[in-house]
């Protein structure tokens, strides 16, 4: 009378309603009585014990990683890195925090949000609303799409390329002899909103391909035109999509290095250029989490690599953090149409 | 998307100022995506130009040392007329090819088994759990995934795997410290494993059930009727998937500059296992490596010059890929 799977014989009516209710449950597991273990070949065993192996090795792998960084980033931070600037120095005890870069990444996350978001939202709201005329649409999706696919090395060397330009000046500072410097806070947050962009669209798009139909034609039925529904009806149902492909982007942000590198310069603590407050710092260099990593593992200059496993380990919880807000977000927008 | 905008198109108003003016902005922004990217390929290529020029179709090929002529380059006079750009980036080219092809064909390896475990064998309780590991995975910063490299698979290659005798066998071209072929290939391929998991989960998951249940209905046993049914149904996202690590791994600059050694050495086959041992340096490093010498004029163009061709690569792999999908995906599932 036992409801175990594979037992097909004198099942009683009640185990096998259990057993429906379980294999409802977890769509997969009507499959698993079905298979009698004598019509499995040699060639299906080796398969099904590879899926296990590689699966298995997944887990240990990302278990592994995360344990290792958790230990190591608990065993070398503390609360004195966190808050005192880095300094040049050959010793690793005097070589100070990364308060610098903490404030940096937190810099060029808000200034290359705040660029990809608008431009995000206008393109995916354009792409699903309108998508007028149709060819225009489909290259321009193309062009998302290589954006993803893009190396960002190669979109960094061509930010430094436009930032480099004369009339870019403004947006770092100039030399004596007239040559652009190119990098600053500005240029890499200009850059890094290109990054983030295809995740605010994706995001985007997703949450208004979910909206239905009939709640567009209920508000053309009230009288409303198509710009004054996408701003009242649409933009707010698609909120928690358009948050998640936000925050998507943040963390893609967070974790770029290569722009980093190529375009805030390598100073170790934020330069500010100028004299007006403020926009000195954007006009100026300075390092983030990443680069503060890079720059201080053996393959850098610094080379303290206690200081890089505890940058790395906050680098690791705000990803994390990250991520635990897209789990909130899109569980709390999933039953908007249900 | 096709339902919707059905609906609106029945409905708006072409003759409506304001909702002109807002289509017009809207498409305006759009469209600057595609004049970034236009002007990145063109102003890329222009600015790389001499270096292809100088060298023509041998800039692609083999000769001499390639950090030697990348040095020479840099330290050119001043005069734009004596400028060096003798570069032949052969190494750098079979580095990124053996590094990212080997990474991308165990990852596709590893990925589906490891994608069909998850999704029709894990215990639920487990599925469960790997969700959010595999997303925080694909999350981590590559540069992360450098430092573990360097600080922990390096040392142990370094220890465990290489010997004296392979040292001094290589000794009078290239010393092995650890720094290898090996290590990036490793780190790369787990690397890009979570984000191909994800993807191909994604769409398994989305295999309609009665599918599956009508080969089992025909007598097939549950792994026969997962190959030929769920994963020729996922074909589709098999390639997006791989498409995509490639890109990946094409542009992967950080990590692989921290645990390839960045020398621009191309390791020989015929070294036999050594090979892997050997370090290299892959062309999306060497942009990295060369970035504070960007502002001296034909290095710069050199460096462009490696750019242009990435982004030339990646954009042709994106391509294919959708050449690929749209020929798998008339039966199959998943991403279009």
């Amino acid at each position: 009378m036992s409801p175990m799977p594979g037992s097909s014989k004198g099942t009683s009516v009640k185990a096998r309603k259990r057993r429906a209710r379980q294999a409802a449950k977890k769509s997969q597991g009507g499959s698993r009585k079905v298979g009698k273990k004598n019509s499995w070949s040699l060639l299906d065993r080796v398969g099904l014990a590879t899926a296990w192996a590689t699966g298995l090795l997944l887990c240990s792998i990302a278990f592994g990683i995360t344990i290792y960084l958790a230990f190591k980033g608990i065993q070398y931070i503390n609360l004195d890195v966190l808050i005192t600037s880095p300094e040049a120095s050959t010793e690793q005890s005097e070589t100070g925090g990364f308060l610098d870069p903490m404030v940096g990444t937190v810099l060029l996350t808000v200034l290359g949000t705040l660029v990809a978001a608008p431009l995000g939202i206008a393109i995916a709201v354009w792409l699903t609303e309108y998508g007028r005329p149709a060819a225009l649409a489909r290259f321009v999706e193309a062009g998302v799409e290589i954006l993803v696919g893009a190396p960002s090395i190669a979109i960094a060397i061509f930010g430094l390329l436009i930032f480099q330009q004369g009339f870019m000046a403004p947006f770092s500072f100039a030399a004596e002899g007239g040559e652009v410097f190119g990098r600053s806070f500005f240029a890499a947050g200009a850059i890094m909103s290109l990054i983030a962009l295809p995740f605010v669209v994706g995001g985007t798009r997703e949450a208004l391909n979910a909206v239905p139909k009939h709640v567009r034609e209920a508000s053309y039925a009230l009288g409303k035109d198509q710009a004054s529904t996408i701003r009242r009806v649409l933009l707010p149902s698609a909120r928690s999509g358009i948050a998640t492909g936000t925050t998507l982007g943040m963390a893609q942000i967070v974790g770029e290095t290569a722009v980093v590198v190529v375009l805030l310069g390598a100073t170790l603590q934020i330069a500010p250029e100028g004299t007006v407050p403020v926009l000195d710092i954007f006009k100026g260099t300075g390092s983030t989490l990443t680069s503060y990593v890079y720059q201080n593992s053996p393959a850098g200059e610094g080379n303290a690599p206690e200081k890089a496993y505890a940058a790395a380990f906050v680098l690791m919880l705000i990803v994390v953090g990250l991520n635990l807000i897209v789990n909130l977000i899109s569980r709390k927008g999933q039953q908007q149409w249900g | 998307m096709e339902a919707a905008s059905l609906g609106t198109k029945a409905v708006s108003k072409e003759e409506d100022p304001t909702n002109r003016r807002v289509e017009l902005m809207l498409g305006v922004l759009a469209s600057s995506i595609l004049l970034f990217i236009a002007g990145m390929v063109i102003f890329t290529f222009f600015k790389g130009l001499p270096s292809f020029a100088a060298n023509g179709l041998s800039w692609f090929g083999a000769g001499g040392n390639v950090d030697e002529q990348l040095g020479a380059i840099f330290n050119s006079p001043a005069a734009p007329a004596d400028y060096v750009y003798e570069f032949h980036a052969w190494p750098l080219i079979w580095s990124t090819v053996v590094i990212s092809g080997l990474s991308v064909t165990i990852a596709t390896f590893l990925s589906v088994f490891s994608a069909i475990f998850i999704v029709e064998f894990a215990p639920v309780s487990l599925e469960k759990l790997l969700d959010p590991v595999i997303k925080f995975l694909a999350a981590v910063p590559s540069v992360v995934y450098g430092l573990l490299g360097i600080l922990v698979v390096i040392p142990f290659i370094n220890d465990n795997l290489i010997n004296e005798e392979m040292r001094s066998s290589v000794a009078y071209v290239i010393q092995l410290d650890g720094s290898s072929v090996l290590a990036g290939v490793l780190i790369l391929t787990f690397m890009i494993l979570p984000i191909m998991v994800a993807l191909i989960v994604d769409s398994l998951r989305a295999v309609p059930r009665v599918w599956k249940e009508g080969a089992l209905a025909l007598g097939a046993n549950r792994w026969r009727a997962l190959v030929t049914v769920s994963l020729r149904a996922v074909r589709p996202a098999i390639v997006a998937a791989a498409v995509l690590a490639t890109a990946r791994a094409l542009g992967e600059a950080i990590m692989l500059a921290m645990v390839t050694g960045s020398i621009g050495f191309a390791p020989n086959p015929l070294d036999g296992l050594l090979f892997f041992l050997e370090p290299s340096r892959t062309l999306s490093a060497t942009i990295l490596d060369g970035e504070e010498g960007l502002s001296v004029e034909p290095f710069g163009q050199t460096m462009y010059a490696i750019g242009f061709l990435l982004i030339l690569s990646c954009a042709l792999l994106s391509f294919a890929g959708w050449a690929v999908r749209n020929r798998l995906s008339r039966y199959g599932i998943g991403a279009k």
